[in-house]
């Protein structure tokens, strides 16, 4: 416990534990409408995409998060856009995106700078190198999501649930839709940092997939998420550092070995 | 007073005339069904009314407000598996032009009569994915009556259905035209339980084969 406090009473440390919470906090509050909507793999497609913004970037000695920003958000809506309105299957898209961006990326990076210390962390994470604006724009996101969500939560519950029956009654799902893209791009992007672009996808998906294990509602479904997604991050990050592993893939970890006890127990308490 | 009234429709999907020349009109109260085989056009007229298709020529005139029209989608039952309770799905009818995250004591007043009209209190905090395909059926058709709308679509609300839930099914819908003197539109391949609601028929093979009372129509 005393290594743990003494841990905490670091800058870096506090930084990344802020951060770290409300990524996690606003990656679990849109995961729930992604998962539900079989949109899992969208954030592992905008992380790629978010890698080959942050090679551009990099290459042309610009702002790293100024560049991926725009360029992740104009993916997220074009990937929405064609599923909804072409009706083509979002797998295909995602994957056509990921791939593509990826391959871009690989490029971009082989013909400037190489796969340096940077291109790594952006891939895999740095969330121990935070820096005081990514806490100030964390924290941004996390506040904006939070707000969205509660202002347009029973539509946003409708248009998940029922988009058909929500269509009929005039809401205007392409819009809502809008919005789903434009919070996934801004959570892919600060997220990066914290998980790397590999890695950035867990964050959405586990947390949504555990808590759907435990709960009848979709208001218990979301408060669940948003729990199970701080608590893994903490216990991750507070692991990885005693066992000198990455941190990234140390809450993965976490959220794989608590996917598994949780279905386990699921099993056991129906027999 | 005309309630519906559609003239000259003709919907086509990439370049496949689904409807064509379509003209009817429907009077405040009515029980209407529209029959026909696989194919006829059916739900593309039922989507067309409710807006989820965009009809290539012609027009449909709604005398009432769109917040007065309640849509029962064709879903597949057994699909049905959302991690969310009853009570969500149905309070998520009075969503129509409201954004505001909370519901008023009046929301809540019409989701208490809703339930009980329908008898599924019991069902009210149970996950959607856990009722029978009946049970799953009632508390959709709920979703739709919570803002207590004038005129009630439906498209081929029994499939999956087994005989005698579809028979409960009809008698919620003949209690509702009768009673609540709502008018109903249904979209359905299966009236042989409807011969005690005596609703009017309009028979679909992408035109107008058939529309009168049921007692003079001769089947497909």
């Amino acid at each position: 416990m005393s290594e743990i406090l003494n841990l905490l009473s670091y800058t870096f440390m506090q930084r990344a534990i802020l951060c770290g919470i409300a990524i996690s906090f606003s990656a679990a509050l849109i995961g729930v409408i992604l998962t539900l909507k079989n949109y899992s793999m969208i954030g592992h497609g905008l992380g790629e995409v978010g890698f080959a913004a942050l090679a551009l970037a990099m290459a042309l000695n610009l702002p790293p998060i100024g560049v991926a920003i725009p360029i992740v958000i104009i993916s997220a809506i074009i990937i929405m856009f064609i599923s909804q309105k072409k009706g083509e299957s979002a797998d295909i898209i995602i994957a056509l995106v990921a791939t593509g961006a990826l391959a871009i990326g690989v490029i971009i990076t082989s013909a400037t700078s190489g796969f340096g210390t940077d291109t790594y962390n952006y891939m895999f994470g740095s969330i121990l190198a935070m820096t005081q604006s990514d806490v100030i724009l964390s924290v941004i996101i996390t506040v904006l999501s939070i707000g969205i969500y509660l202002v347009f939560y029973n539509r946003l519950f409708l248009v998940t649930f029922d988009e058909k029956y929500a269509k009929a009654s005039g809401i205007s799902v392409t819009f809502y839709q809008f919005l789903i893209a434009l919070i996934t791009a801004l959570v892919v992007v600060v997220g990066m940092r914290m998980m790397g672009t590999m890695l950035i996808s867990s964050l959405i998906v586990f947390p949504a997939i555990i808590a759907k294990k435990f709960t009848t509602s979709f208001k218990g479904l979301v408060v669940m998420s948003v729990i199970t997604s701080i608590l893994c991050f903490l216990i991750g990050i507070f692991t990885s550092f005693f066992l000198n592993m990455p941190t990234g893939a140390g809450i993965v970890l976490v959220y794989l070995v608590l996917l598994v006890i949780s279905t386990i127990c699921c099993k056991l308490a129906k027999i | 007073m005309t309630i519906l009234e559609v003239e000259n429709l003709e919907v086509s999907y990439s370049n496949h005339v689904a409807l064509k020349n379509i003209n009817f009109k429907i009077q405040e109260g009515e029980y209407v069904c529209l029959v026909g085989e696989n194919g006829s056009g059916k739900s593309t007229l039922v989507k067309t009314i409710v807006g989820l298709l965009k009809p290539d020529e012609g027009k449909i005139n709604l005398n009432i407000s769109l917040d007065e029209v309640a849509y029962l989608s064709q879903t597949n039952l057994k699909d049905l598996n959302f991690p969310a309770t009853s009570k969500e799905i149905i309070m998520s009818g009075v969503q129509k032009h409201k954004t505001l995250p909370f519901y008023t004591k009046n929301d809540k007043k019409a989701y208490e009569e809703v339930v009980k009209k329908l008898k599924i209190e019991e069902l009210q905090n149970r996950r959607i994915g856990d009722l029978s395909g009946g049970q799953k059926q009632r508390v959709l058709i709920a979703r739709a009556l919570i803002r207590n709308p004038k005129l009630l679509i439906l498209d081929e609300p029994t499939t999956g259905l087994d005989y005698n839930i579809t028979r409960e099914l009809y008698q919620i819908l003949d209690n509702l035209n009768k009673e609540h003197k709502m008018t109903i539109i249904m979209a359905t391949h299966d009236i042989d339980e409807l011969n005690e609601v005596k609703p009017r028929i309009i028979c679909l093979a992408r035109e107008i084969k058939y529309d009168g009372n049921i007692e003079g129509w001769k089947g497909f």
